[in-house]
């Protein structure tokens, strides 16, 4: 957006995304739903509950093919799977059967990377996120706050151009979603890569972002308003908080946001009256 | 309590039923003894054969007939159904095809079988260890399809965006998930290995504890039907411990619904 030298590291185009259901009902998620997502870009997708925000993240993972429309990543069209991007999923998705620097180190070892290597960098990307003396704990010996941080270093030791983060601190506590967001943008301070951030709290969409998305509430959702959001860097995210800025960019952005939170908890009520 | 009051307790419900045992069988009330000797044996009795049994050592042959039995049909047993559910559960089409057999030979009593193998294998160990497969196969089958089929989606997607292919992903994903899944029935199918063995000994055989109960009964020498049943859940009481020690090293990552959770 901002670099036109550069082509959009994920470029959606008048995306529509629909599902069979029930036979030969169509289920339309999202439709066409354009956006882009610059080089080193940190957009943040809000939207309310149920509304095709993570649909739309996997659409530009290549794990779901978009009905119409294009992805472009790098201004090539997807096919397949993205192989520029790293994905943080919502729900625990690390291998249980293997320790945390495994985990880690898995992304390298499956590309061929000597295994001595491998364990080495996986020992470095642990203690980056600050576990360095976790690293043959298995998943289940480990709190949800420190799988998380398991899963940022599978997925940065990989190096991908692109992160792909679907509501990734939302099973945490509110204090430790602080802790995981100043992590987050500090790793990503050192090297911007594109992120696109799905998430449903719009008070972490600003304090990360530098560009909010909302979304409409589904079905049929679509992208329904755009801001800059021009908080200095770098930031702290319970300090960003206070800024008058942040305030009123709250308030501008809830005042459209709003609206759709109470349509889509409406069709949520009436949905299980049915 | 403490492990030591329930020790206590524990060998006091031993300890009263034989009491009880060795009274009732041997002690006359109101001048009728209540079990008859003949038909209930008694502990001393039975403590004796088993005592006899180990210090000529005829028992030994047969404990290693019987291991060897068991052991043969839970390998053979589990390498059958781990391939053959993987292989069933990666590809449906051949799955859904042979579905109706699977069920089908699963709901057949497996003791009918041992005569037909007894047939075409002899009266040596591998009819044995024929009968101990059929059992121990399709528990290990049935929790590898399980295993396979019940990834979790995110950990396949994870996998996937982390850049495997399919051969990597049933190495790191599938693979793991069926073994875990085998392991955890690891009890129940060696436990079934056991009782096929000793099923198949019991239908007619020339050694293993089957056959020495069988043998037993054959000359209504009740005590030693009795010794034969203790001296075999004995035998599968240790090999119960081994799987437990075996199993608590496999699956470490497994969170214990005691420990950590």
């Amino acid at each position: 957006m901002t670099d036109t030298a550069q082509p959009a590291a994920v470029a959606l185009d008048d995306a529509t995304v629909a599902f069979r259901v029930a036979g030969d009902r169509v289920y339309t998620a999202v439709e066409r739903a354009s956006l882009s997502v610059a080089h080193g870009e940190f957009v943040a997708i809000v939207g309310p509950t149920g509304c095709g925000k993570s649909t739309l993240l996997n659409v530009a993972a290549g794990l779901l093919k978009p009905a119409a429309g294009s992805v472009k990543i790098f201004d090539q069209p997807l096919t397949g799977l993205n192989r520029d991007a790293g994905y943080l999923f919502q729900a625990d998705a690390l291998f249980p059967w293997k320790t945390a620097i495994d985990n880690v180190a898995i992304g390298l070892d499956i590309k061929g990377a000597p295994r001595e290597l491998a364990l080495q960098r996986a020992q470095g990307w642990l203690t980056s996120v600050g576990l360095g003396a976790f690293a043959n704990r298995y998943p289940h010996m480990l709190s949800g706050g420190q799988r998380k941080r398991v899963g940022l270093a599978q997925v940065l030791i990989r190096d991908p151009k692109i992160l792909l983060m679907d509501e990734p601190f939302g099973p945490l506590d509110a204090q430790t979603r602080q802790i995981m967001g100043n992590l987050l943008l500090d790793l990503w301070n050192a090297d911007r890569k594109a992120v696109l951030f799905v998430t449903h709290d719009l008070e972490e969409a600003i304090a990360l972002a530098d560009r909010v998305v909302i979304m409409s509430a589904g079905p049929s959702a679509r992208i329904i308003g755009d801001w800059q959001v021009t908080l200095p860097r770098p930031r702290d995210i319970s300090e960003v908080r206070m800024e008058k800025q942040f305030h009123e960019l709250h308030r501008e952005i809830w005042r459209v946001l709003k609206d759709e939170v109470m349509k889509g908890y409406a069709q949520s009520t009436q949905a299980e009256a049915v | 309590m403490t492990r030591l009051t329930l020790l206590f307790w524990q060998s006091m419900v031993a300890v009263v039923a034989l009491a009880l045992w060795q009274f009732l069988t041997t002690v006359p009330v109101f001048g009728k003894i209540l079990l008859p000797p003949f038909f209930f044996s008694n502990p001393v009795d039975v403590a004796s054969q088993i005592i006899k049994w180990f210090t000529t050592g005829v028992i030994w042959k047969h404990l290693m007939i019987t291991l060897l039995e068991s052991v043969l049909a839970f390998v053979i047993g589990s390498v059958g159904g781990v391939l053959v559910g993987f292989w069933f559960a990666r590809q449906p089409r051949v799955a859904a095809v042979f579905d109706p057999y699977v069920k089908m030979i699963n709901a057949l009593p497996r003791v009918v079988l041992a005569p037909i193998f007894a047939l075409w294998l002899g009266l040596g160990i591998w009819s044995k260890v024929a009968l101990g497969v059929t059992l121990v196969f399709f528990i290990v089958f049935f929790n590898v399809y399980q295993g396979v089929k019940e990834v979790s989606r995110t950990v396949l997607d994870n996998g996937r965006m982390l850049g495997m292919s399919e051969r990597q992903l049933t190495r790191h994903v599938y693979w793991p998930s069926a073994l875990s899944w085998m392991f955890s029935s690891l009890h129940t199918s060696v436990g079934f290995a056991v009782v096929g063995a000793v099923v198949g000994e019991y239908l007619g055989s020339a050694a293993g504890l089957g056959y020495l109960i069988q043998q037993a009964e054959g000359v209504f020498d009740v005590g030693a039907v009795f010794a034969g049943m203790f001296v075999l859940s004995a035998f599968v009481i240790l090999i119960d411990f081994g799987v437990t020690l075996v199993e608590r090293r496999l699956l470490v990552w497994r969170p214990t619904a005691e420990g950590r959770g």
